[in-house]
C-alpha cells in the first residue's frame, strides 16, 4: 500500500463555549514523512491531529485531504487511519489477541488469517508472550506496544500518535523512542506524532511543526529549527537559548553596545582570556556534564561544561562565544 | 463530529416518552384531586373540598409522618454518624463486615422485617402499640443509607491526616471529632439527612404490618383512602403528600448537582 | 475507641434486629409442620406458584428496566440540551413514592378510566383495562424501578473513557458495534448491581401489590395473606424468612460479582 499524502486546508477550530483551538492551518504533510507537532499543552496540536483522524470537524471551510481526495466529511470509522493514545485506550474486556485483532474482526477477516495477521504483530512489537495476557497485568510500557500493534494490524493509511510516550518514565522512553523511530522507519507509513517533549520531536522527526496558541510558529526540518529559529517563541522553546546585547567585532562576540544576540549554549567556551567576563551564580553536576549558570552583564548565561573541575558559587569565569553561530530574530523583544 | 443526526432525535424522543409515562399518572393524580367530579374531567371545575375533606380526616397521619420522620433523622444522625466514622477508620474486613449487616433491613424485603420485629415484640403492649414501634422500623431501614452517605465523603478525604494535624495542635479526640470531623462530613451529612427524611416520609411496606388503628401514617392512611373513599379524596391525599414530598427530593437533586 | 461508637448502633441493631430476625427464624419451626414449614415454599402448591410468578415477574422488570434505564441513561450523560435538568430531575422523582402511590398511578394509566384505555379506545375501538392484572403491576414495577436503575447506570456512563470509543472507531467500529464491544462490557458491573438490586426489590416489593388487590399472587401479598386471614403466624414467619434469604442472596451474588459495595435503594 503506497504512503498517503495528506493536506490541510484552512482548518481551524473553535469549540461550543467559544475557545478558538486552532487558527487556519494550512498544511502538505509528505507520504511517508514522520511529521511531529511539538508545542506546549493547549497549542492546538492534538486538536490538529484530531482533525486530520476525524474525530473533530475543521470550522466550515476547511478541508481535509487523503491523497488530493476530500475527506472531511468521512468519519473516522471510514478514514483507515491508526490512532495511538497517551493512555493507550486498550479494550479492558479483550485480551492483547483481542485487542490487536478488533480492526480485522471488524473487517470480517478470517479467524485463520486474523491468528496470522496479530501474530505477525505481535512479533514485529516483541511482545508474543503476552499474547493471552489481559490489559490490567501489562505494564505501561507493554500496554504501548500493544496500542500500536493493534493500530498497525489493519494496516493503516496513517499513523496517528498522540504523545504515546509522556505517560512513561524517563528510562523507558528513551528505548521505546528508538523502538518506535525504527519501526517508523522501517513501516514507511505517513506518521503524525504529538508531543510537548522537544528532545523526542527531534529525534523521531522528519519535519517539525512548531505551535504556539493555535498558530504555527515553524516548520521545518529538526536542524532548521533548532540552527534557525523564526520566532522568539521557537527560540526558547527548543534546546536552550541564552542572549546578551552585544557585537560581533573582529570574529569574536562581544558584550556592549548593540542589538540583542541569541546564542546556543554549546556555542559558548570557557576561555581563560575569554572576552565576556563573568561569574559563577551556581553550577549542577549532571553527570555527564556540568550545567553553569554565569551571571554577566546583568544577565545570565547558561553554559555546559565537560570539564572535571568544580565551579564554586561567585567564583570569576571568562567565557567565548563562537561568533559564527550567533544569530539575531526581526521580532525578538 | 457528530452533528445532531437521526439517532439523537430518536433517542430524544425515547428518553421523553419514558419520562412522559413517569410523569403523566403524576399530574392526572395531582388533578383529580382538584377536580370537581374526576369523571367528568377538567371541565367539572376545581376545588379544594377534597383537600378539605382530608386534612378533616387524615391530619393526624400527616403530623404523624412528619414527626417520625424527623425523630427517624435524629436517630440515624446519633447512631450513624459515629457509627460512619468509626467504619472509616477501622480495618478493611471488619469494615466490610459491619456494612454487610447494617444493609441487611434493605436487601430484605420490609414484610420480613416487620414480621420480625412483631413476633418478638408483641407481648410488649406499650411498645407494641406506640407510634415508637413504626420508629424502629424506619431507623432500621434508613440507617445504612446515612452511613453510606457519611463514609461516602470520609473516605474521599484525608481524614487521617486531618486528625493527626489537629492532634498535633493539641486537640483532643472529642474536640477534634466536633471542629474537624463533622464539619468536613457536611455534606455528607446533609444528603444523608435528606434521604432518610423521604424514605422515611415513603415507607409504606413495614409501616402498614407495624401500625395499629391509632398509629397511622400518611401512606397508610392513603391505602385506607383509596380502598375506602372516592377516587377524588385519594388523589387529594395524594397530592398533600407529593407537596410535602416533591420539595425534598429536588432539595436531594441539588444535592447531588453540587 | 472505635467499638464504642459503633455501640449504640450495634446495640440497636441488636436488639430490633439480630434478635428479630432470630426469633422470627425460630417461629418459622414452631407451627404443626415444624421446621418442615421452611420447605412449603417448594412443597405447597400455592407457595411454589407465588414463588415462580413473583421469580418471573421480576426477572421480566429487571430486564426492561435495565434496557430503559440503560439506553436512557448513556443518552442522557452523552448529550445536553435545554430543558436537561428538568428531564433528569423528572425521571428520579418517584425515587420515593410509596408502592401504594405506585398503585394509584398504575391505576390512573390503566384503570377503568385510565389514560391508556381512553387512547386505546379512539385508537382502535377497544377499551383496554390492565391495572389490575399481572400487566398492571408489570407496569407499576417498571415505574419505581426506572429512577433508581437510571441514576446508577449515569453515574457509570460518565466514567466511561470516551478515548477506548475514538481507539473502536479508528478501527472501523460503526455506532452500533462501539455500543456492543465497548460501551455495554464497561457498563457490566453498574448494570449487574442495578440489575440485581431491581430484582430484589420486586421480588420482596408489598404496596403496589396490595393496592392493585385482586387476584395477583406475589409472593409478599401471599405471605401477607397468610399472616392476617389465615392467622398462620408459623408458615407466614418461614416463608417472610426464606424470601429474606432470598433476596439477600441475589444482593450479595451481585456484590460479589461486581466486586464494590452496591448501592441498596429505597
Amino acid at each position: 500500500m503506497s504512503p498517503l499524502g495528506i493536506r490541510l486546508e484552512r482548518c481551524a477550530k473553535t469549540f461550543p463555549d467559544g475557545t478558538r483551538a486552532l487558527d487556519p492551518l494550512d498544511l502538505e504533510i509528505r507520504a511517508g514523512e514522520t511529521l511531529v507537532f511539538l508545542g506546549p499543552s493547549g497549542c492546538g496540536k492534538t486538536t490538529t491531529l484530531r482533525i486530520i483522524a476525524g474525530l473533530e470537524a475543521p470550522d466550515a471551510g476547511g478541508r481535509v485531504l487523503f491523497d488530493g481526495e476530500d475527506v472531511t466529511q468521512v468519519p473516522i470509522e471510514n478514514r483507515n487511519v491508526g490512532l495511538v493514545f497517551q493512555s493507550y485506550a486498550l479494550f479492558p474486556n479483550m485480551d492483547v489477541r483481542g485487542n490487536v485483532g478488533y480492526g480485522l474482526r471488524i473487517r470480517g477477516v478470517s479467524a485463520a488469517e486474523r491468528s496470522a495477521r496479530v501474530d505477525e504483530m505481535l512479533a514485529m512489537m516483541r511482545i508474543e508472550a503476552l499474547a493471552d495476557r489481559r490489559i490490567d497485568q501489562l505494564s505501561g510500557g507493554q500496554r504501548q506496544r500493544v496500542a500500536l500493534a493493534r493500530a498497525l494490524a489493519v494496516r493503516p493509511r496513517a499513523l496517528l500518535l498522540d504523545e504515546p510516550l509522556t505517560a512513561l518514565d524517563a528510562k523507558l522512553r528513551d528505548t521505546l523512542r528508538v523502538d518506535i523511530d525504527a519501526l517508523l522507519r522501517r513501516l514507511g507509513v505517513t506518521s503524525i506524532y504529538v508531543t510537548h517533549d522537544q528532545a523526542e520531536a527531534m529525534a523521531l522527526g522528519d519535519r517539525i511543526v512548531v505551535m504556539d496558541h493555535g498558530r504555527v510558529a515553524q516548520v521545518g526540518a529538526p536542524r532548521d529549527v533548532y540552527y534557525t529559529p523564526a520566532t522568539a517563541f521557537v527560540a526558547d522553546f527548543i534546546g536552550t537559548m541564552n542572549r546578551l546585547q552585544g557585537r560581533v567585532e573582529n570574529g569574536q562576540f562581544v558584550t556592549g553596545a548593540g542589538a540583542e544576540m541569541l546564542f546556543r549554549p554549546e556555542s559558548v567556551r570557557l576561555a581563560e582570556d575569554g572576552p565576556i567576563a563573568g561569574t559563577v551564580a551556581a553550577a549542577f553536576f549532571l553527570g555527564d556534564h556540568t550545567r553553569i549558570f554565569v551571571d554577566c552583564s546583568g544577565r545570565q548565561v547558561i553554559v555546559e561544561s565537560t570539564e572535571r573541575r568544580e565551579f564554586a558559587r561567585g567564583a570569576p569565569i571568562r567565557l567565548s562565544i563562537d561568533a559564527a553561530s550567533v544569530m539575531t530574530l526581526k521580532d525578538t523583544p | 463530529m457528530r452533528q445532531r443526526g437521526v439517532s439523537f432525535w430518536l433517542l430524544l424522543g425515547f428518553t421523553l416518552f419514558v419520562c412522559a409515562f413517569l410523569i403523566v399518572p403524576v399530574v392526572m393524580s395531582m388533578l383529580a384531586g382538584v377536580t370537581v367530579n374526576y369523571q367528568t374531567g377538567i371541565s367539572s371545575g376545581f376545588t379544594l373540598r377534597w383537600v378539605a375533606q382530608v386534612w378533616e380526616g387524615y391530619s393526624d397521619t400527616i403530623f404523624r409522618s412528619i414527626g417520625i420522620a424527623l425523630a427517624c433523622l435524629a436517630c440515624t444522625l446519633v447512631l450513624g454518624v459515629p457509627a460512619a466514622y468509626a467504619l472509616s477508620r477501622a480495618q478493611s474486613g471488619f469494615a466490610r463486615a459491619i456494612e454487610e449487616l447494617l444493609v441487611m433491613p434493605v436487601a430484605i424485603p420490609g414484610l420480613a422485617t416487620a414480621m420480625a420485629l412483631i413476633v418478638t415484640y408483641n407481648t410488649l403492649g406499650n411498645f407494641r402499640t406506640s407510634w415508637t414501634f413504626i420508629l424502629v422500623g424506619h431507623v432500621l431501614f434508613t440507617l445504612p443509607f446515612m452511613v453510606r452517605s457519611v463514609l461516602a465523603v470520609l473516605s474521599v478525604i484525608d481524614l487521617k491526616t486531618l486528625e493527626e494535624g489537629a492532634a498535633s495542635l493539641g486537640a483532643s479526640f472529642r474536640q477534634r471529632f466536633f471542629t474537624v470531623v463533622l464539619p468536613n462530613c457536611r455534606p455528607g451529612i446533609l444528603a444523608g439527612s435528606l434521604m432518610v427524611v423521604t424514605l422515611s416520609m415513603g415507607e409504606f411496606n413495614m409501616t402498614w404490618l407495624l401500625h395499629t388503628p391509632l398509629t397511622k401514617t400518611l401512606p397508610v392512611g392513603l391505602a385506607d383512602a383509596y380502598a375506602s373513599l372516592r377516587l377524588e379524596v385519594g388523589s387529594a391525599y395524594t397530592l398533600v403528600f407529593f407537596v410535602m414530598i416533591v420539595p425534598l427530593l429536588i432539595g436531594m437533586q441539588m444535592l447531588a448537582r453540587r | 475507641m472505635l467499638y464504642l461508637l459503633f455501640l449504640p448502633a450495634g446495640i440497636v441493631f441488636a436488639a430490633f434486629f439480630i434478635v428479630p430476625l432470630g426469633q422470627l427464624f425460630l417461629i418459622g419451626a414452631s407451627g404443626r409442620d415444624g421446621w418442615a414449614a421452611y420447605a412449603a415454599i417448594l412443597t405447597n402448591r400455592n407457595y411454589l406458584h407465588s414463588l415462580v410468578s413473583t421469580t418471573l415477574l421480576s426477572a421480566a422488570v429487571t430486564a426492561a428496566t435495565l434496557l430503559i434505564s440503560g439506553i436512557a441513561g448513556v443518552f442522557l450523560t452523552r448529550n445536553r440540551f435545554a430543558g436537561w435538568s428538568a428531564l433528569v430531575a423528572a425521571l428520579t422523582l418517584p425515587l420515593a413514592f410509596p408502592g401504594v402511590v405506585i398503585g394509584f398511578m398504575v391505576i390512573m394509566l390503566g384503570g377503568r378510566q385510565g389514560l391508556v384505555g381512553d387512547i386505546a379506545l379512539r385508537l382502535t375501538g377497544e377499551h383496554l383495562v390492565f391495572a389490575y392484572t399481572m400487566t398492571g403491576l408489570f407496569v407499576g414495577y417498571v415505574y419505581f424501578s426506572i429512577p433508581r436503575t437510571i441514576l446508577t447506570v449515569m453515574a457509570a456512563a460518565e466514567k466511561l473513557d470516551p478515548r477506548i470509543e475514538e481507539a473502536a472507531r479508528s478501527l472501523g467500529a460503526g455506532p452500533l458495534r462501539v455500543v456492543r464491544d465497548v460501551i455495554v462490557p464497561a457498563l457490566k458491573p453498574a448494570l449487574l448491581s442495578a440489575g440485581a438490586i431491581c430484582f430484589a426489590t420486586s421480588m420482596g416489593a408489598f404496596g403496589t401489590a396490595f393496592t392493585l388487590a385482586t387476584r395477583i399472587n406475589v409472593l409478599p401479598v401471599t405471605i401477607y395473606g397468610v399472616f392476617t386471614e389465615q392467622a398462620n403466624i408459623a408458615v407466614a414467619a418461614a416463608l417472610s424468612f426464606v424470601l429474606g434469604i432470598l433476596t439477600w442472596g441475589v444482593l450479595a451474588a451481585a456484590r460479589t460479582a461486581a466486586g464494590s459495595t452496591v448501592a441498596a435503594a429505597g
